[in-house]
């Protein structure tokens, strides 16, 4: 018989432990795969290492991968902390770096700090009203938030598509469906050879830790977060306090819009997000909303994706193996949270009856 | 071995964690008899009867029904050995029909047959006496109705032990009587009957025999003739201990400024009778306590939240020492600090405490506004805390720590406590003793005593009827949302607030 038991504590070495050994079913599978498709595993994970670290350009393309996944991350997991689902990151990213681009696109005689400042509060104004949309509605009508900002994710999507295709095409491009690329004064300047939005993200882990643990606001997420019943009982403004955090969770991602389009891409497109939304809900909830372990998940991530991309050129990997190999590891830590929080024991029904009591439960 | 004994639990142990809620249990019980298990709470009586009926497994022990052993390894493999458990909080669809209910389950054909099956229920109730609207559906019921179709619901599954977790909670003295009719009745056919309670006076109404739990143990099984309810409460309790509730002195001090809180004519208006408040009127002096009772769902939770603007008025007045506050936020009224409110819901921690967060973070849930600026003022809040739990003795296992670690009882002085704290005038209190045992029932009753003696106005919502004539000093009954009665507690009698409670010359319309 199986039995599964809820675990109230667990030691740290044992999270370790448990953790560590996900890490290494993960590779151990993924080496499996590997070594049926005839590559050398080893060779294979030592360049993954070398592709996302092995030298200081790579380590600079990890970090500029970094920094819209620990950013996105930071932001829906706010609204996660008061279990509003937001998986419309991808989005919320599309509109904020949709704002970002007009005012980019339009005003590119203004001077530039002020110029990236009005893209950045653009961004974040785009991003935060497109996440007040499933916001107001939860509240008006009760909907389901996982719903409305997925689906309203292909609505972004697909306006951005309308905008390259059509409205915003650039007729300079040979017939090309792109939008023109932005003016110097509306490209984020670099520092350290990456774009100055790396100076950014320490500085807003530091902010939202902070801000969850010291301040009122923080506290009044927790709560709600935890019991709505509570807050409400407590004399909070549930619903004034769920609109000001999706504002607040949806325009740290329109500002990763902002980001993307003025310091990576010089232009906005359909990829502009790519895919960074739904990365970050795994990164949030690997990192249990914890702003430090996000960056540090965050990165991690970004060495595995760079590194993917490394051993697909290298060793002619398709494309779906190194997508196959991330899954894996994604599918053992993240499973392996089960037996952090739950014990498994496995025994014969006679010899629970028959025993005397030795622990059995702990 | 006796084979006739229906039920034969032999030195049954669970463990949970490092807490032995079960230690070399023992219960026997003969075919045909009505026992009663009696215990406090945590005693583990819940943990025995769960066990009998397969949704826990024994770490230890044997288990013998009929002289035969039996490893449950589930519900399914009770209900298939004859064990039936009518659980406190009804386990029923509300939007289904009561036949529906009742042949819910993985037994019969695949084809529902709705008329065989309700021919089925009806001689089911024929031969026991047991009738409900079949066609009725769940949410349109009573509580009475609701544990009827519980019952036959077990009964059709083909249960002759029927176990009932403190099945009178949500009854009426009325409908107590019923069920107790109902259940002599089911004795009369051949069924054995286990009732989980820690009321004595159900043990004496009810029982032939009685086992008494204490902290896991068997203190005793004795025939029910042969014991009285004192010496049941002290082989309960564990020591000779006094049936009273502490009282103190003092009343109403009508020569004072008046009363502290006068509530006039307050309504709520809502399209159902029972979730409305029709014309509350009444005064609370300082000094005074003031029981609230009343059927669950009479209107008592609007009444409390109302009173602290949580719920919306839309007629009627709030007065607070000359002070209005009918319409006022709830974040306005904490911010006066004059009244407040403290309602232990029945599962303690879905409103008021937060299960995930510490002792500290808790106890500022309602005072963390008062400090300027955007920051949140631990140091004060860690103050009040070590304050609190000294002078409450709360146990617990560190300020930082999750506070859904303590036990019941501590979570009651964390709310109790946080409210009292504040030094409020009027105190609403709503069910501040619910589901604990006699000690830390003393140690709160007296609270408030103390609260009362300072000049305090309380408000004290309860079910319990001998907990409300024992500390009151009047007690008001609500019935649908109105007053059925105000009463002096030293004039009244149980029988006069239980007809208060259920039926005043008005029917209660549902529409």
């Amino acid at each position: 018989m199986i039995r599964v038991s809820q675990l109230s504590t667990c030691s740290f070495r044992k999270k370790v432990l448990i953790r560590v050994s996900a890490i290494f079913f993960a590779l151990f599978f993924s080496g499996i795969l590997l070594a049926l498709m005839g590559y050398n595993p080893f060779s294979v994970f030592g360049s993954m290492l070398d592709g996302g670290l092995g030298s200081g350009y790579r380590v600079k393309e990890t970090l500029v991968r970094t920094i819209p996944l620990a950013l996105t991350s930071l932001g829906i997991g706010l609204s996660f902390r008061m279990k509003f689902w937001n998986i419309g990151g991808e989005g919320q990213i599309m509109m904020g770096a949709f704002a970002a681009t007009w005012v980019g696109l339009f005003f590119p005689e203004i001077p530039r700090p002020l110029l990236l400042l009005m893209m950045a509060l653009a961004g974040i104004v785009g991003g935060g009203l497109w996440a007040l949309i499933p916001a107001l509605l939860k509240i008006r009508f009760r909907t389901n938030e996982t719903i409305l900002t997925l689906m309203l994710n292909y609505v972004a999507l697909k306006w951005l598509t309308y905008l390259q295709y059509a409205a915003w095409r650039d007729e300079e491009a040979f017939g090309y469906p792109k939008i023109p690329n932005l003016v110097k004064n509306a490209k984020l300047p670099d520092i350290f050879g990456i774009h100055i939005g790396i100076i950014l993200v320490p500085l807003m882990v530091a902010v939202i830790f902070l801000f969850i643990k010291y301040t009122k606001k923080g506290y009044e997420i927790r709560v709600i977060g935890e019991s709505e019943q509570t807050a409400w009982y407590a004399g909070m403004n549930v619903s004034k306090i769920i609109i000001s955090t999706l504002f607040v969770s949806g325009g740290i991602c329109g500002l990763v819009g902002m980001i993307q389009v003025s310091g990576v891409n010089s232009t906005l497109s359909v990829d502009v997000s790519n895919g960074v939304g739904y990365t970050a809900i795994i990164i949030a909830w690997l990192a249990q909303l914890n702003a430090i372990a996000i960056l540090l998940a965050s990165f991690l991530f970004a060495v595995m994706v760079e590194g993917g991309s490394f051993i697909q050129t290298v060793y002619h990997i398709p494309q779906s193996a190194a997508a196959l190999m991330q899954g894996l590891i994604l599918f053992f830590v993240l499973g392996s949270e089960f037996f952090i929080r739950y014990k498994i024991s496995f025994s014969g029904l006679r010899k629970i009856i028959s025993e005397d009591h030795i622990g059995e439960g702990e | 071995m006796e084979p006739h004994d229906h039920i034969r639990m032999e030195s049954i142990t669970k463990i949970f964690g490092s807490l032995k809620a079960n230690d070399n249990v023992n219960l026997t019980v003969k075919r045909g008899e009505v026992h009663a298990i009696l215990g406090e709470n945590g005693a583990g009586k819940s943990t025995l009867m769960n066990i009998l009926s397969g949704i826990y497994s024994a770490d230890s022990g044997t288990v013998m029904l009929n002289g035969e052993r039996k490893s449950f390894k589930s519900p399914q493999d009770a209900i298939d050995a004859g064990v039936g458990m009518i659980y406190q909080h009804f386990k029923l669809v509300e939007a289904m029909t009561a036949w529906e209910n009742i042949c819910a389950g993985p037994t019969g054909s695949r084809i529902l047959k709705p008329k065989a099956l309700k021919k089925k229920i009806t001689e089911l109730s024929t031969s026991t006496g047991l009738f409900v609207d079949l066609d009725k559906k769940i949410r349109d019921m009573g509580v009475g109705e609701k544990q009827t179709v519980e019952i036959l619901k077990v009964l059709y599954r083909g249960a002759d032990i029927l176990i009932l977790d403190e099945p009178t909670t949500v009854l009426t003295p009325q409908e107590t009587e019923t069920l107790f009719s109902i259940i002599r009745g089911l004795k009369a056919t051949g069924k054995t009957a286990i009732i989980i309670t820690h009321k004595l006076y159900e043990v004496m109404a009810i029982s032939d025999q009685v086992t008494i739990l204490r902290k896991g143990r068997t203190v005793a099984t004795v025939s029910t003739q042969e014991v009285t309810q004192k010496e049941l409460a002290e082989m309960m309790v564990g020591k000779a201990m006094n049936m009273d509730f502490p009282s103190a002195e003092g009343s109403c001090a009508e020569d004072d400024s008046g009363p502290i809180l006068e509530v006039k004519d307050l309504c709520i208006e809502d399209k159902e009778c029972m979730r409305s408040l029709d014309k509350i009127s009444f005064t609370l002096c300082g000094g005074e306590i003031l029981g609230i009772a009343g059927v669950s769902g009479s209107g008592q939770k609007q009444l409390c939240q109302s009173l602290v603007g949580l719920q919306k008025i839309d007629k009627g007045e709030v007065i607070v020492k000359g002070e209005n506050i009918a319409g006022h936020s709830a974040r306005e009224i904490i911010a006066k600090g004059l009244i407040r409110l403290n309602f232990v819901p029945e599962d303690r921690l879905g409103m008021g405490l937060v299960g995930g967060m510490d002792l500290v973070d808790n106890i500022m849930l309602r005072d963390y506004r008062k400090n300027k600026g955007m920051l949140l003022d631990r140091k004060s809040g860690i103050r009040k805390t070590r304050k609190l739990v000294e002078s409450l003795q709360i146990m617990h296992p560190g300020i930082n720590r999750p506070i859904s670690v303590l036990s019941g009882g501590n979570l009651q002085k964390v709310l109790l406590g946080r409210e009292i704290v504040s030094d409020p005038e009027v105190l609403v209190t709503a069910y501040p003793v619910r589901g604990l045992d006699l000690g830390v029932t003393h140690k709160v009753i007296s609270l408030l005593h103390e609260q009362k003696q300072k000049g305090v106005g309380v408000l004290l919502v309860a079910e319990d009827l001998d907990l409300l004539l024992a500390v009151c000093d009047r007690i008001m009954v609500l019935y649908c949302g109105r007053i059925s009665g105000i009463v002096d507690t030293a004039t009244t009698t149980k029988e006069e607030l239980g007809m208060l409670m259920s039926s005043i010359d008005g029917e209660c319309t549902d529409d």
